[in-house]
């Protein structure tokens, strides 16, 4: 079971975490909705210290306006689970 | 490892690398080789090119394309080369253009598009893709309408995507092969029109 499905309103986390991540920093703090879930893969941040746990993944969709402020493309991007919390 | 990169700091990182792994038992200096020769003999956009032609040309595969893009590229024999990812075919449309980039790093699917170019891999294009696509397609000489929605597809190790361009009117005669010969390395990332 996923804590969120396509449609739903998501807000990456804000992260700055000493190793490695793939939450990239542009994204952090905004919100967009998820396109669809991807499937569970390990997460890399903690794969890199030899530690494999499976978590949802899923491609969310963020406006460019929201990420930067302008313009009127969009940007989707794959989030682990870890990453997201549920748009306030 | 040919003779003009050899003095270049990275190949020294990358021979120790490998000196250590032979040492530990997991692979020999031939077992490199063949990878090596195997990516840059097969690796080509001309297979991307063949995906997406066959794809104008069967509706049919189109669709499986866009379900299942992994499943479509072992239809055509390229299984073996989009392993160990989910690979994505995204459309464009006469409304919709998209392009793919990898923030974190570079990747993206080199069986069906060749070893990538240097400047999908430069700090430029990683960090200006996302901010202000229009423009960095207005430097590839690609000029959309304003009316055409942009989408950027922010790849990774696990997702890699291949753009489908949209098929030039005027090429109802075209065989297959005649199709895939107009589609380019760019039009398959997303920085051409095809």
């Amino acid at each position: 079971m996923t804590r969120f499905g396509a449609g739903a309103r998501v807000r990456a986390r804000v992260a700055d975490p000493d190793g490695h991540t793939r939450l990239p920093r542009y994204a952090c703090g905004h919100t967009g909705r998820v396109v669809e879930v991807r499937g569970a893969w390990q997460l890399p941040d903690e794969a890199v210290h030899g530690v494999f746990r499976s978590e949802p993944v899923y491609a969310v969709r963020f406006d460019a306006a929201e990420l930067w402020g302008s313009g009127s493309h969009s940007v989707i991007l794959d989030l682990w689970e870890s990453y997201l919390e549920e748009a306030p | 490892m040919s003779g003009e990169h050899s003095e270049l700091p990275v190949a020294a990182r990358v021979r120790r690398l490998e000196e250590r792994m032979i040492a530990a038992g997991l692979a020999t200096d031939e077992e490199f080789d063949d990878i090596l020769e195997r990516v840059f003999t097969s690796a080509s956009p001309v297979n991307g090119a063949r995906i997406v032609a066959h794809a104008w040309t069967d509706p049919g595969y189109r669709d499986r394309l866009l379900a299942d893009g992994n499943a479509a590229a072992a239809e055509l024999g390229f299984g073996a080369g989009t392993q160990g990812y989910l690979l994505k075919a995204v459309e464009n449309t006469p409304a919709v253009h998209n392009m793919i980039v990898c923030t974190l790093c570079s990747c993206y699917p080199t069986a069906l598009l060749g070893p990538s170019p240097s400047w999908y891999k430069s700090f430029a294009y990683r960090s200006r893709a996302v901010r202000e696509p229009r423009a960095v397609l207005a430097e590839f000489g690609l000029e959309l309408p304003d009316s055409t929605e942009i989408r950027v597809w922010d790849a990774n190790s696990e997702t890699r995507y291949l753009v489908v361009p949209l098929r030039a009117e005027g090429t109802d005669r075209m065989d297959e092969s005649e199709l895939a010969s107009s589609v380019t390395r760019n039009g398959l990332i997303g920085t051409a029109i095809r």
